[in-house]
């Protein structure tokens, strides 16, 4: 058997083993599921960048290893 | 305005009429690729969820069937990258019964498992084409390829299922 009939052969394997998908019909209306995603990427948004959470850390580490700084961060505030 | 000016300018009402034409057809085309009803509407809304995120890239003189296509097919192909070792294909095609059928079904087995390891730009390409029997032109306007390159995507695609499964068709002919 040459290369073109082995490939002429795995294709027709490849199609008995593996039926094209007979029902493409969708079953319901996605509309509701995509509002909520529209809502849930909306709530996300306006969620606190991970940076300000990266530069309350560090606040925090200084005053906790510093608490001398707070009276004047105090001061400054 | 226009339904495809006012969507790109962020107005819910034109987008809520766009998804509302086109999710019957993008959901059909990723099904076809993903061939899992529920898989196919999460990645349906993933789609449009897209689309509605880059509709200020979007030429409202443009074709948005193909934008929303070429969209839904990345996403499928997201999809299978993720979930390749994961998903499992339905056993949807029983074959002619007849005295090999033992050695028919192994084959079929060691097909769709061979099949499965395919990387996914190369089983998208081969589901489209061999599987769904889609037209070439039809496939790589929806991948964001040239028709020749898909032709040889799916000649590679072949010939990795070819080696992988050599020696179990040295069986099969033995028996």
């Amino acid at each position: 058997m040459n290369d073109k009939e082995n490939d002429l052969e795995i294709k027709e394997l490849l199609r008995q083993a593996i039926a094209p998908v007979k029902n493409t019909e969708l079953r319901r209306d996605l509309w509701p599921q995509m509002l909520r995603k529209l809502d849930e990427q909306a709530a996300s948004a306006i969620n606190v960048p991970w940076f300000d959470w990266a530069l309350a850390a560090i606040l925090s580490a200084v005053l906790l290893l510093f608490p001398g700084a707070i009276p004047a961060l105090l001061y400054h505030l | 305005m226009e339904l495809l000016e006012r969507f790109a300018a962020g107005d819910l009402e034109a987008f809520e009429v766009l998804f509302r034409q086109h999710q019957k057809e993008v959901y059909a085309w990723i099904v076809r690729i993903v061939r899992d009803s529920g898989i196919a509407e999460d990645l349906t809304v993933e789609t449009f969820w897209r689309i509605y995120k880059s509709r200020a890239r979007f030429r409202p003189d443009g074709n948005f069937r193909a934008w929303a296509r070429r969209i839904a097919t990345n996403a499928a192909l997201d999809h299978l990258r993720i979930a390749r070792h994961e998903t499992e294909l339905p056993d949807d095609l029983a074959g002619p019964p007849g005295e090999d059928s033992a050695v028919r079904g192994e084959i079929r087995k060691r097909i769709k498992e061979a099949f499965h390891q395919l990387p996914a730009k190369y089983r998208l390409i081969a589901t489209l084409a061999l599987i769904e029997e889609e037209p070439y032109e039809s496939i790589a306007q929806a991948v964001g390829i040239s028709a020749g390159l898909v032709k040889i995507r799916v000649f590679r695609a072949v010939r990795m299922l070819r080696k992988k499964l050599s020696p179990l068709r040295v069986e099969a002919v033995a028996k």
